[in-house]
C-alpha cells in the first residue's frame, strides 16, 4: 500500500516545484519597474479610503461551521457505502437513523433561516 | 544507507514538530493557521505510514478542508491587533513555561514506563493486496459500534443547533430587498395615473 | 555501454528506481495536461465565438491555432506585480496552493484498466480531500492582496465552494453505494458491458448534481460570482498579473478537466466502450477503435468539457442568494433522498439489481 503513495508524494513535490519555477521565470523574464501608483490596491481608479480587511457578516462563520458538520457526515457515509453489501439491513438501518437525526438538524437550520442569504 | 520507511517517518515527524513550533511562535495569525495546515498534513503522512489510509485522508478532508477554513475565516476577519496580542507575552511566560515543563515531564514518564514501544506493540501482519482499509472500518462502525455511531449523530445535531442559536442574528442595518417582491410589483401599486385638465393659457 | 547502464540501474536501491519511474510517469501526465489546458482556452474562445456568430482568435498561426502559445509567451514576459500593501509571502504562495491540488489529483486517475500512476484503494476519497484544498488558494489570494475587491471575491467564492462541496460529496456516496468500492478503477470496471450499464441511468439525479456542483466549484459561468467582471472586476485575483495570474488560470482549467474526467469515469464508464463486448468485431483496426481504450475516455472528457463552454455561452450569471439556495436547499435534499431511496430499493425490494 505504501509504495502506492510514494508517487503521490513525488507528484506533490513536482507540482509545487513547477509552480515555483514558473513564478520565478515570470519574475526573471518580465520587466520590474515598480511605482507607487502601480503597487496601490486596485479600486477602480480611486484612492483606497480604508483598510480592505473589514469585519465580515457573521453568516460566513455559520456557513463554515455547518460545512464542517456536513463534511463529517460525508466522512461517515463513505465507509458505509463501501461496505454496504456486507453489513446488510442492520447497517443500512443504523445509517438511516444517523441521517434521520441529522435531517432534524437540517430542518431546524432551514426553518430558522440559517440558509437564507440576504 | 538509512532504510526508506524510517527516513520518511523522520521527515514527517520533523516537519510536524517544526510546523507546530511555528504555529505558536509566528506573529501573523494567518501564517500560523497555514502552518497548522502543514502540521495536519505531516500528521496525515505519519498515519499513512501506519497503514491507516482512511483516517489519514479524512484528517486532510475534515481538518484541512473544513476546520481550518473556519479558522482562516475567523482569523482573517476578526481584525486582530497584532501589537496588543504580543503585549502579555512576558507576563505569561513563567506560568506557560511551568505548564510546558510539566507536560514534557509527564510525557517522558509515560513513554518511558515500558508500556509503549515496538516490543509492546508488534507490527501487525501484512494485509492482502486487495485489502480495503475503508471497507474494514465500514464493516465495524455501523454494526458493532452502532451505539457510539448514533451518539455521534446526536453530538453533531447539538453542534448544528448550538451554532445556529449562537450566531444567528438578524442584522438591522441590512439593505436587503427581496428580489421576488421586486419582480412581483405591478404598475398599479407604484404609479397612479390621474386625469387633470390642461392648464389654461393666461 | 547498454549493459553498463542496465547494470547501474539494477544496482540502485528499489525506491530510487520507483522514484525515477514515477517521475517519468508524472511528466507523461503533466505535459499532456498542460497542453490540453492551453488548447482548452483556445477551444473556449473559438466555441463561444461561433455560438455568438463571431470568428474568434484567427491571427496567430493558421486559423489561430498558435494562439495559446502566444498567450503563454505574453504572460511569461509580463511584470509580476506584488502590491505594496500585500502580504508578500502569502501573495506569492496563493497561486501555488491553488495549483498543487489541481495537479496532484491526477495521480490517482485511471486512464485505462492498467494506466494509472498510483492505484490507491481510497482514490475517490483522496480526490475529495484534494478538491477541498482548492479553497485555500482563493482565500489566501483574497486576503493577501489586501484589496477590497479581491477580499469580497474570495469570501464569496469560499462560501460557494463550501456549499457545493457537500452536494458533491453526497452525490459521490451514491456512486460508492452502487459500486461498493472507493477505487476509481473498480468503479469504472463495474460499469462494464455497454452503454446500458453506465451509472448515469440509475444515478441520473446524482450525475446531474455532481456535474452542476462541479461547474460551481470551479467558479465557472453561470456560477462565476467570485470573479464576475461586471460586479467585482475579477474577484480574488484582481491584483495578480503575469505568471501569478497564469497559475490561477492553469489551476482553474485543470480543475475543469478533472471534474469532467471524474464524471466520465464515475457515470459514463470511463475508458469502456459504449458497445457491449459481443458486438465488437475482432477486425484489427476497427475492433481496437470500437473496443475499450483511452480514446473513449478522451472523447467523453471532451464532450463534457464542451458542456462547460456551452453553459458559459448560454446562461446568464446566477444571483448570489440563488446560488446558495440551489446548493443548500435543492442539491443536498435531492442527494439525501436519492441515497435513502437507493438503499431502500437495494434492501427492501427485489429491484436492487437496478443499481447493480
Amino acid at each position: 500500500m505504501l509504495q502506492n503513495y510514494l508517487p503521490i508524494l513525488i507528484f506533490m513535490v513536482v507540482a509545487l516545484g513547477l509552480g515555483t519555477v514558473m513564478i520565478i521565470l515570470g519574475r526573471l523574464l518580465g520587466p520590474h519597474k515598480p511605482d507607487p501608483e502601480k503597487l496601490s490596491p486596485y479600486e477602480c481608479g480611486f484612492e483606497a479610503f480604508e483598510d480592505s480587511r473589514m469585519k465580515f457578516d457573521v453568516r460566513y462563520y455559520l456557513v463554515a461551521i455547518l460545512f464542517i458538520i456536513f463534511d463529517l457526515e460525508i466522512a461517515f457515509l463513505f465507509p458505509w457505502a463501501t461496505a454496504l453489501s456486507e453489513i446488510g439491513l442492520f447497517g443500512f438501518a443504523s445509517m438511516m437513523l444517523f441521517l434521520g437525526i441529522l435531517v432534524v438538524g437540517f430542518v431546524y437550520e432551514w426553518k430558522k433561516g440559517a440558509l437564507e442569504w440576504e | 544507507m538509512i532504510e526508506f520507511k524510517p527516513f520518511v517517518f523522520y521527515v514527517f515527524a520533523t516537519l510536524l514538530v517544526f510546523a507546530a513550533g511555528m504555529v505558536v511562535t509566528l506573529r501573523n495569525p494567518v501564517k500560523s493557521a497555514l502552518f497548522l495546515v502543514l502540521a495536519f498534513f505531516s500528521a496525515a503522512g505519519l498515519w499513512l505510514l501506519l497503514s491507516a489510509e482512511f483516517l489519514a485522508i479524512v484528517l486532510v478532508l475534515v481538518y484541512v478542508g473544513a476546520v481550518m477554513v473556519l479558522f482562516l475565516f475567523v482569523v482573517m476577519m476578526l481584525d486582530i491587533n497584532l501589537a496588543r496580542l504580543r503585549a502579555g507575552f512576558g507576563e505569561y511566560l513563567p506560568i506557560g513555561g511551568i505548564v510546558a515543563i510539566l507536560l514534557v515531564l509527564e510525557m517522558g514518564l509515560i513513554l518511558s514506563s515500558g508500556r509503549f514501544g515496538p516490543g509492546r506493540m508488534p507490527e501487525p501482519a501484512a494485509v492482502a493486496g486487495d485489502h480495503s482499509n475503508t471497507r474494514a472500518l465500514g464493516r465495524l462502525i455501523y454494526t458493532v459500534y452502532a451505539y457510539p455511531f448514533e451518539l455521534a449523530a446526536l453530538i453533531l445535531l447539538v453542534a448544528i443547533v448550538a451554532a445556529i442559536v449562537l450566531t444567528m442574528r438578524r442584522r438591522k442595518d441590512t439593505k436587503y430587498l427581496d428580489p421576488a417582491k421586486q419582480i412581483d410589483v405591478r404598475r398599479e401599486d407604484r404609479v397612479r395615473v390621474i386625469k387633470m385638465p390642461a392648464e389654461k393659457k393666461s | 555501454m547498454m549493459e553498463f547502464a542496465t547494470h547501474a540501474w539494477n544496482a540502485l536501491p528499489a525506491w530510487t528506481q520507483l522514484t525515477v519511474f514515477s517521475l517519468v510517469k508524472i511528466v507523461a501526465i503533466l505535459v499532456p495536461l498542460i497542453l490540453s489546458v492551453a488548447y482548452l482556452t483556445f477551444a473556449e474562445r473559438k466555441i463561444i465565438s461561433y455560438m455568438q456568430v463571431r470568428i474568434g482568435p484567427n491571427r496567430v498561426g493558421p486559423r489561430g491555432w498558435l494562439q495559446p502559445i502566444a498567450d503563454v509567451g505574453k504572460l511569461l514576459f509580463k511584470e509580476v506585480i506584488v502590491p505594496a500593501k500585500a502580504n508578500q509571502f502569502l501573495f506569492v504562495m496563493a497561486p501555488l496552493l491553488a495549483l498543487a491540488p489541481a495537479f496532484v489529483a491526477w495521480a490517482v486517475i485511471p486512464f485505462t484498466d492498467t494506466l494509472v500512476l498510483a492505484n490507491i484503494d481510497a482514490s475517490l476519497l483522496f480526490i475529495l480531500a484534494l478538491t477541498s484544498m482548492a479553497v485555500y488558494g482563493v482565500i489566501i489570494a483574497g486576503w493577501a492582496s489586501n484589496s477590497k475587491y479581491a477580499f469580497l471575491g474570495s469570501m464569496r467564492s469560499a462560501a460557494q465552494i463550501v456549499a457545493y462541496e457537500i452536494a458533491m460529496g453526497f452525490a459521490l456516496v451514491g456512486v460508492l453505494m452502487a459500486a461498493g468500492s472507493l477505487n476509481l478503477r473498480e468503479i469504472a470496471l463495474h460499469q462494464a458491458g455497454g452503454l446500458h450499464q453506465w451509472y448515469v441511468w440509475p444515478l441520473f439525479p446524482l450525475a446531474l448534481v455532481y456535474f452542476i456542483a462541479g461547474v460551481a466549484e470551479t467558479n465557472r459561468a453561470p456560477f462565476d460570482v467570485a470573479e464576475g467582471e461586471s460586479e467585482i472586476v475579477a474577484g480574488f485575483h484582481v491584483e495578480y498579473s503575469g505568471m501569478g495570474f497564469a497559475l490561477f488560470f492553469l489551476a482553474e482549467y485543470a480543475n475543469m478537466i478533472l471534474i469532467s474526467t471524474l464524471a466520465a469515469i464515475m457515470f459514463f464508464g470511463g475508458w469502456l466502450s459504449p458497445l457491449p463486448p459481443a458486438w465488437i468485431p475482432s477486425v484489427p483496426v476497427i475492433g481496437a477503435l470500437l473496443g475499450d481504450g483511452v480514446h473513449w475516455l478522451l472523447f467523453k472528457i471532451s464532450a463534457l468539457l464542451f458542456c462547460f463552454l456551452w453553459f458559459r455561452a448560454t446562461f446568464p450569471r446566477y444571483r448570489y442568494d440563488q446560488i446558495m439556495r440551489l446548493g443548500w436547499k435543492v442539491f443536498i435534499p435531492v442527494t439525501l433522498v436519492w441515497i435513502a431511496l437507493m438503499g431502500a430499493t437495494m434492501f427492501l425490494t427485489p429491484w436492487g439489481f437496478i443499481f447493480h
